[in-house]
């Protein structure tokens, strides 16, 4: 099974770890979710939109939910929890309503505050009875005798209390409330993206704090020397071009005409968007696409500008060959550059690390090709790669500033998160 | 015998074409499959990218995607009466290893047998007369029919995309196409390639001598292409580099871009690489197989045990292989007797070099692909009288130069010095001007009591045993088809306008150094007789029923096309006999 | 493993041995990948000689100057890079024949058995050079003053090679043709081979023939007969254009 990078949650920004297992004294009014059949199935399928399973599977060991993945964030590594319903080191031992508060309000049975590397600012948007379904399947799942020790911060990062503070700056509890206004498909498209799909927690760009800018959703965000792209509805950087087929067949195949899912979006396909409903995944499409974007229009740099001339050159002789010389790609296969909301990003960050050190799209059932681009970091300085990456940044009706060899300088070490 | 793995249904010796075919046929089945490849791992962005497999120096001239000798090789005689020394440095073919096999650095050339070629020896006798046929000529008829191939080769060509023109559908002769190939249940699955000047040249050339001039059957893709198994594949970009090299964006069919993709996602397959399998073994009655031994990188001596064993390697390791396991009864021929390395065959392979007027003609000689080119059919098997010529078979020619690469591809008129400013002259003068289509006359071998391979009474490999050994010569049948094929593709080139034709017919003695494609053939042939076949005609061993031998090993003779299409069509052929037949009641499925 | 561009004075540029060699483990359940994956040649650039000694150099690069003569339009072999080619190419694993069947016991064979030689091109080179230093200065009456090859005459250097090649020639104690055809080979190896490799400096034999290089992507070209394809040589290791300027 190859290894998995560690995780890197953005909302971190303070996220510390208290110490200590999730075990405590039995007690009387615990009792584990009903164990009808139809309610495990649900929980199993939105445990598969929420992705449990990236965070609280290790990759490196087949127990399911057992814990123990190191999370990185900026002041050290946060540990996932168990989440088995093991009674010594797992959930086993809590109560219905102390997970749904966990997962909904981000706070522990002891009433210690959990931080965001778990989603819940998320999570918090799902329904009770979706929360208990979760946790009805969870509860199926083999017991692993586990122990987590979280602690892996300094002082003064180990203070949980000071949460509160974010709490009141960036939590917004409650469930999602459905806009009359609006279709029923719409509304569980927002169900899904901004509750148990947790989109913007890669998606939005965040504050100084590692707080949403609410202002704007799903604009793209730089984490894991990734960056996540757009997907609002925006025509010049989001997902405006696509159709919602294509957002669809990108969601559950990982590949569409224009695109293909690599890097941590290739996982994200393959653990959870592959394997969810058709009617799902046309919600989420019709959700995002009308999302309001930046619209923000800039000027392309002018093809005699040095940087496009050097960037055209390198463009014909090294990338023509697979993305076509008007950057139309292959469908299915080689990404469309020209329509590439990727290439046109607020941040070079994607493409940078695309170009320096290769990458593999995913495989699916519906595309099992997988098709990856070749390293070209050991081919090109730091001045060539600014200029072609500046080329198809400005080319085919795309517009960004210009990147600077700096810039590529910076990028080339792999993050040790991002693997 | 080394340390034992946990037993598998199924364990296929390599992973190339046949190994990935069977492979993906047979874990469809439901059976665990476990592939063991003496080579490394091979795959597009990691080993041929598109920023450094366009490299002549090191991947044709080194030969770094084929064997290395020092791994292992062969020895080579002419003759039974020769000592037979090491082929220290590869020249006349180039064994592949790795994963994908021949199949990473094929020029894709996909090609059919004709109908005659199956049942050679019946068509020629009934045609010509047993005396026709030279004594020491060892034709067989094989077995099996190209009507009982014909959907295997089709699901092939739409495994690969290939690209051409159907010339002969459902037994309506096409406009465009072959017009002498077998009938073709349906289209190709792709158009045609596009065609340089030099292509469409000849074509035009050759229409004006009479022939019926077709582009030649290409797996590399005239367009993107979505195979039967949802692997996809983009469009060539006529690059010129194509065999020899790894295909850097993913439109040249091979196991990688058509069926590792869909084959590795499977839970019941493992791939095993750098091991080296070295011994298949046998239960004491000899009859039945119990599994193989493999060598890993380390030296570490390994047994797979498994139920049924598919050796899948490229021919000459094949018929080794079961030399050094002492399956079938070797191949003696002074007394010609036994089976195992006999009807051992390769190719009769010539070319013209032509020069034109270099203020007239720019043909951009590096736009290609690997099996580009416009071919005519008018002289291969017996699709001519042969009796006023006195010998048998044939082959297709054609302008069908896959290359201008500077090392292999500046040609200049034979009386320029190889050397010095005339030289260099000529080549700058010439290079834009010429033709070199390189296997332009891809004639067929037939069989013979003196050709064939055994086991090396000297020379030994980097683990101890005993090297294949080749004795190979031409004979006169061979020699005079070259030579009146060869003259034949000669006058087409002086009808296109060339200012002057160098022939290069084959010569005797056969030459070890001189590259002729790898299509090496038989040793462990297929067939009606246990007494001068190794296989069945489901390439199940005669002597070992759990045991099937894929590829060119089979053929009893070879034919005037590159193999690949026919090695793929029996593999399927054979699979299909596997999962039909044999599963559900395991034994021999023919009574001789 | 990521293969940093920089410069290596070191040139061993052909891996003869292939690329790194995957671990042999079993491999199942997806296409295995990693960053930076691949095995790309490294670039060689001229400088330090890596086996031919100062006397050696000389005679190699007026060798490499009259197999492939400078012209007016086009560099000649020295020019170009051929002798730095050969260079690198003997003091890497090709000079001791790296990759080949090189077990005993050793046999002349007939010609079409192929080569059947112990010793690499490293020794042939060796010995070459010196014997042919000996036949030279052993021409031109005795010792010291006697002069080189490289000092010799064009047209004298031109009739020692023809010799060699027909035989006419013969050296002391080595093959003179077999060291002939090896140097044949190796010098239009390094004169058409990609820079990188250290001859064909700057693209020169590829201009001079039209040959547009390391490009790969004919698609707009393949329909367009009888016209001359317009765009300048690339190499693996770029063109200047690639760089801002």
């Amino acid at each position: 099974m190859p290894e998995r990078p560690h995780r890197f949650t953005p909302a971190l920004a303070l996220a510390l770890l208290a110490g200590g297992c999730m075990s405590r004294p039995a007690r009387a009014d615990q009792q584990p979710a009903g164990q009808d059949f139809a309610q495990v199935e649900r929980g199993r399928y939105l445990a598969t939109i929420a992705d449990c399973a990236a965070c609280h599977t290790d990759g490196r060991s087949k127990d399911q939910f057992a814990g123990g993945r190191p999370i990185e964030t900026p002041f050290g590594k946060v540990l996932a929890a168990n989440i088995t319903p093991d009674r010594e080191t797992g959930i086993g031992n809590w109560s219905d309503s102390e997970f749904d508060a966990a997962v909904r309000l981000g706070r522990r049975p002891d009433g210690s505050r959990l931080y965001p590397a778990m989603p819940f600012p998320y999570y918090t948007r799902m329904s009770q009875a979706d929360v208990r379904a979760i946790r009805a399947y969870l509860s199926t799942v083999p017991p692993v005798r586990h122990e987590i020790h979280a602690d892996q911060l300094p002082f003064p990062f180990s203070i949980r209390a000071s949460m509160w503070l974010w709490d009141s700056l960036y939590f917004d509890p409650g469930s999602f409330k459905p806009d009359s206004s609006k279709s029923a498909q719409w509304n569980r498209g927002a169900y899904l993206v901004r509750g148990p799909g947790h989109c913007a927690a890669c998606h939005t760009p965040k504050t100084g704090l590692g707080g949403d800018r609410t202002q704007q959703p799903l604009q793209g965000y730089s984490l894991q020397g990734w960056f996540a792209p757009d997907i609002s509805g925006d025509t010049a950087f989001g997902l405006g071009d696509w159709s919602v087929e294509d957002v669809v067949a990108y969601l559950k195949n990982g590949h569409n005409r224009l695109a293909a899912a690599s890097g941590p979006m290739a996982e994200e396909v393959a653990d959870s968007s592959s394997r969810m409903t058709d009617a799902d995944l046309q919600a989420i499409a019709v959700f995002l696409k009308n999302v309001p974007g930046p619209s923000q229009v800039a000027a392309s740099l002018s093809p005699q500008d040095r940087q496009m001339v050097a960037g055209a050159a390198i463009y014909r002789d090294l990338c023509a060959a697979c993305h076509q010389q008007d950057g139309s790609g292959v469908a299915y296969l080689i990404p469309n550059l020209a329509r590439s909301s990727s290439v046109a990003s607020r941040e070079p960050t994607s493409l940078l690390r695309v170009v320096i050190h290769g990458a593999q799209s995913v495989g699916t059932a519906g595309e099992p090709t997988a098709p990856a681009m070749p390293s070209f970091g050991w081919q090109l300085s730091d001045e060539q790669i600014a200029a072609v990456a500046t080329f198809v940044r400005n080319s085919w009706g795309h517009a960004a500033p210009a990147t600077t060899a700096s810039v590529v300088h910076k990028a080339r070490p792999l993050d040790s998160a991002g693997g | 015998m080394g340390r034992k793995l946990p037993p598998q249904d199924v364990v296929i010796v390599g992973l190339g074409w046949t190994g990935s075919i069977l492979a993906n046929e047979l874990t469809d089945e439901g059976l665990t499959v476990v592939a063991i490849e003496r080579g490394p791992w091979r795959d597009t962005a990691s080993n041929y990218a598109p920023n450094y497999a366009q490299d002549e120096l090191r991947y044709r001239i080194r030969h770094e995607l084929f064997l290395r000798p020092s791994q292992t090789t062969f020895t080579f005689r002419n003759k039974s009466s020769e000592t037979a020394l090491p082929i220290r440095t590869w020249g006349a073919f180039m064994p592949p290893n790795g994963v994908g096999g021949g199949g990473v650095h094929w020029n894709a050339e996909t090609w059919r047998f004709l109908p005659s070629d199956f049942v050679l020896r019946s068509h020629l006798t009934q045609r010509y007369g047993a005396r026709f046929l030279p004594a020491d000529m060892t034709i067989q008829d094989w077995g099996v029919t190209y009507d009982e191939l014909e959907p295997h080769y089709d699901r092939f060509e739409y495994l690969c995309g290939t690209s051409g023109t159907a010339g002969n559908l459902r037994g309506q002769i096409q406009e465009g196409g072959n017009p002498f190939e077998g009938a073709r249940s349906r289209p190709y699955p792709n158009p045609a390639q596009q065609q340089p000047f030099g292509a469409t040249l000849f074509a035009k050339g050759a229409r004006a001598l009479g022939y019926k001039p077709f582009p030649q059957p290409s797996g590399n893709m005239s367009q993107a292409y979505r195979n039967p198994l949802g692997v996809r594949l983009g469009p060539c970009s006529y690059c010129g580099f194509c065999e020899w090299f790894g295909c850097a964006n993913y439109s040249k069919a091979s196991p990688q871009t058509t069926i590792l993709p869909v084959l590795m996602r499977k839970k019941n397959f493992q791939a095993r690489d750098n091991s080296e399998v070295t011994r298949i073994n046998v239960d004491p009655t000899g009859k039945r197989a119990t599994g193989v031994t493999f060598v890993d990188r380390n030296g570490t001596e390994w047994e797979q045990p498994a139920d049924l064993v598919i050796l899948a390697a490229y021919t000459i390791f094949n018929v080794q292989l079961l030399l050094l396991s002492k399956i079938g009864a070797p191949y003696d021929a002074q007394s010609n007797s036994g089976v195992i390395g006999r009807n051992f065959t390769h190719q009769t392979i010539s070319d013209c070099t032509s020069f034109f007027d270099k203020s007239k003609f720019v043909f951009n000689p590096f736009i290609a692909s690997g099996a580009i080119g416009m071919c005519i059919d008018e002289f291969n098997g017996d699709n001519f009288d042969h009796g006023p010529h006195g010998f048998v078979g044939g082959g297709y020619m054609g302008q069908v130069q896959t290359n201008g690469r500077p090392i292999e591809t500046t040609p200049v008129p034979p009386e320029i010095p190889r050397w010095g400013a005339r030289w260099k002259e000529a080549v700058r003068d010439n290079y834009q001007s010429s033709l070199k289509p390189g296997t332009g006359v891809h004639g067929s071998m037939y069989s013979y009591r003196d050709v064939y391979m055994d086991l090396d009474p000297t020379y030994r490999d980097r683990l101890g045993r005993p090297l294949a050994r080749i004795t190979m010569d031409f004979h006169d049948n061979e020699l005079k088809q070259n030579r009146f094929l060869t003259d034949k593709f000669a006058e087409i080139f002086r009808a296109m306008g060339a200012q002057r034709v160098v022939k290069e017919y084959r010569k005797a003695p056969y030459d070890i150094t001189q590259y002729q494609t790898t299509h090496l053939c038989g040793g462990a042939v297929m067939g009606t007789d246990p007494k001068s076949s190794a296989l069945n005609r489901y390439l199940q061993s005669w002597d070992v029923p759990n045991l099937f031998v894929m590829g060119a090993t089979a053929f009893p003779q070879n034919a005037g096309y590159n193999p690949t299409g026919t090695v793929a069509a029996l593999a399927y052929w054979s699979a299909e006999a596997i999962r039909t037949r044999y599963l559900k009641n395991p034994g021999p499925l023919v009574h001789a | 493993m990521t293969i940093r561009r920089r410069d290596l004075l070191t040139g061993t540029a052909v891996a003869l041995v292939g690329e790194r060699l995957a671990k042999a483990d079993v491999i199942s359940g997806k296409l295995p990948w990693h960053p930076d994956a691949g095995s790309p040649p490294q670039l060689v650039r001229a400088g330090r000689w890596e086996f031919f000694t100062g006397e050696e150099v000389a005679a190699v690069e007026a060798l490499v100057d009259r197999l492939i003569p400078p012209d007016p339009q086009t560099p000649g072999g020295k020019e170009a890079g051929c002798a730095v080619f050969i260079d690198r190419q003997l003091a890497g694993g090709y000079g001791h024949q790296e990759g080949l069947y090189n077990l005993p016991p050793f046999h002349d064979g007939v010609e079409q058995q192929g080569p059947q030689s112990e010793k690499g091109p490293a020794d042939l080179y060796r010995a070459g050079l010196a014997a042919l230093q000996h036949y030279c200065r052993a021409q031109s009456g005795n010792g010291h003053g006697a002069p080189s090859f490289a000092e010799l005459a064009t047209e004298r250097q031109d009739e020692i090679l023809g010799g060699l090649e027909s035989k006419a020639i013969t050296l002391e104690g080595v093959d003179g043709k077999k060291f002939f055809e090896q140097l044949l080979k190796d010098t239009m190896q390094g004169f058409f081979a990609d820079p990188v490799y250290g001859g064909n400096r700057d693209m020169c034999s590829w201009r001079m023939i039209g040959f547009p290089g390391a490009r790969y992507d004919y698609r707009d070209w393949i329909g367009r007969h009888n016209e001359r394809y317009p765009y300048p040589p690339v190499s693996i290791g770029g063109r200047r254009e690639w760089t801002p300027s």
